[in-house]
């Protein structure tokens, strides 16, 4: 069985180690400053006894105030998972910072929020549209998309 | 005198046999050597992550039909599980039974398909590939007396499933389950060591562990590899813990093992079928949920192993009948990352095999 590790824990950890980094922590999930979300992920990555080395599913939720972009990430080393959410606010440019660097699995789902959800990702070797053609006006799944 | 070359760009596909739907890669070439290529998407891409938040969740089963349509049930079972864990559903034992009974006969048509198809871009032009179609239509046909369809099932409900099983229906499985070794073993006398399939296939398009791993691939492209990782394993839904079953892995992660792997799997999926209807408990095969169902606030991820790998689900929910988000995890569009490296150094005729052997279904990619 998958062991679901624990978001108050994890985020001891991560706040520890990065003070001011973790916003809040949930169940299973802890939400972090985007700023810091490459740290944290290297730290993730890499750490002894956590080792996410596979990420499963990155999604992108559109709550209006902010967007919300989830990492599912599991280890298969270890066989537990985490989900690491991080925010970014304004609906202009709204920016965060690209994982492919450390889980190439990222790339065509962060070109499939660029995309849909209209995110940009800083440091994603090859930003374009993946379903909708180049010059497609708007973001589909944005909630104000007409 | 050296001969000066210049790269050279060919499209193949979208409208190409061997591209297994609408998928174009615009491959750069030096004479014959794949120097680079680039995946162009969106050909099939319909919007059901937008349409699906404009429908209930009931509603939405139908749209997961028409994602990776050679394998609706288990798209269905993915998706219902999300709506459950978000909305804290029971599920009747005999659903969860039947529930694998499905998904493991989907998993076997699913991977005739994908083995046929890899096939013929071997260039075994239609006799393997209906020699898999014959057994394909006896799980069709079990499916058709389940729930009248032959593709789009709609038959794994948010709750259980929608009907039960006719009276005919065991004993058409039973005769299934006892001729499908058989049928395997035929595959394998004309296959598993026939030159022209190793001489095409074997060492071809290798997938290293630690980048398949690193690139999110999953399911058989994943455990060709040598990963040992299966989701029906790794963390038990339905009632998965309760069947001995193996998990077959490769050791090169060529195009030949992830053929390999497809034919081991479907051996497994009859062991699961048999012990599953074996066990098979008497009882109610639907909990009754309200039509128009409006979860809690909040959100879930349902994940399983689908025949091409872990196809997820994650739903949010903002107590409304209709779900606020609606992303699908697609297997067959993640394992597509790491094609550009699987393919870079082969001739163009590897480039349809290497692409082949990965197994996938448009629908699912493009949404």
């Amino acid at each position: 069985m998958t062991v679901a590790l624990s978001g108050d824990e994890i985020g001891g950890r991560l706040e520890e180690q990065f003070p001011g980094s973790v916003v809040e922590t949930g169940l299973n999930s802890v939400l972090v400053r985007s700023e810091s979300l490459v740290k944290i992920a290297t730290f993730l990555k890499t750490a002894s006894g956590l080792e996410f080395d596979y990420l499963s599913a990155i999604t992108s939720v559109d709550y209006n105030d902010y967007f919300e972009v989830l990492y599912q990430l599991t280890s298969i080393k270890h066989n537990h998972s985490l989900v690491v959410k991080t925010r970014c606010h304004g609906r202009e440019n709204p920016t965060l910072p690209s994982v492919v660097s450390l889980w190439r699995g990222a790339d065509f789902q962060e070109r499939e929020i660029y995309d849909l959800m209209g995110i940009r990702f800083d440091g994603h070797p090859n930003l374009k549209h993946i379903f909708l053609w180049e010059g497609f006006p708007g973001h589909p799944l944005r909630k104000d998309y007409e | 005198m050296a001969i000066r070359t210049e790269p050279f760009v060919i499209n193949v596909g979208p409208q190409h046999p061997s591209t297994h739907g609408v998928f174009r890669m615009r491959v750069t070439l030096d004479g014959e050597v794949i120097v680079d290529m680039e995946p162009v998407l969106g050909y099939l891409h319909r919007g059901i992550e937008k349409l699906a938040e404009g429908r209930t969740y009931t509603q939405n089963i139908p749209f997961t039909d028409r994602l990776d349509y050679l394998a609706s049930m288990t798209n269905n079972l993915a998706y219902a599980m999300a709506v459950e864990k978000l909305a804290g559903i029971a599920v009747p034992e005999r659903a969860e039974y039947l529930r694998v009974i499905m998904s493991e006969l989907q998993r076997i048509a699913s991977h005739l398909v994908g083995v046929g198809s890899f096939l013929n871009d071997c260039g075994a032009f239609m006799t393997p590939f209906l020699y898999m179609f014959r057994e394909r239509e006896k799980i069709l046909d079990l499916f058709e007396m389940v729930c009248g369809q032959r593709l789009t099932y709609n038959y794994i409900r948010i709750g259980g499933v929608s009907y039960d099983i006719p009276e005919e229906f065991l004993p058409a499985l039973d005769k299934f389950v006892r001729e499908m070794p058989g049928f395997i073993d035929e595959y394998d006398q004309l296959l598993a060591e026939n030159e022209i399939l190793l001489a095409r296939a074997k060492g071809v398009g290798i997938l290293p562990k630690e980048l398949a791993i690193n690139t999110s691939a999953s399911g058989p492209v994943l455990r060709a590899s040598g990963v040992k990782w299966d989701i029906r394993k790794a963390d038990p839904y339905s009632v998965y813990d309760r069947f001995e079953f193996d998990i077959p892995t490769g050791s090169t992660g060529d195009c030949y093992d992830r053929y390999r792997l497809r034919i081991q799997e479907m051996r497994q999926s009859v062991r699961i079928i048999k012990q599953a209807a074996e066990q098979l408990p008497q009882g109610e095969v639907l909990t009754r949920v309200p039509l128009r169902l409006r979860p809690p606030a909040g959100e879930a991820y349902g994940h399983i192993e689908g025949p091409k790998g872990e196809l997820g689900f994650y739903l949010v929910s903002d107590n409304s009948v209709t779900p606020y988000r609606f992303h699908v995890r697609a297997p067959t569009l993640i394992n597509l990352t790491a094609l550009r490296d699987m393919m870079i150094g082969w001739k163009v005729a590897d480039a349809v095999i290497i692409f082949g052997s990965i197994d996938i279904c448009l629908g699912e990619v493009d949404r």
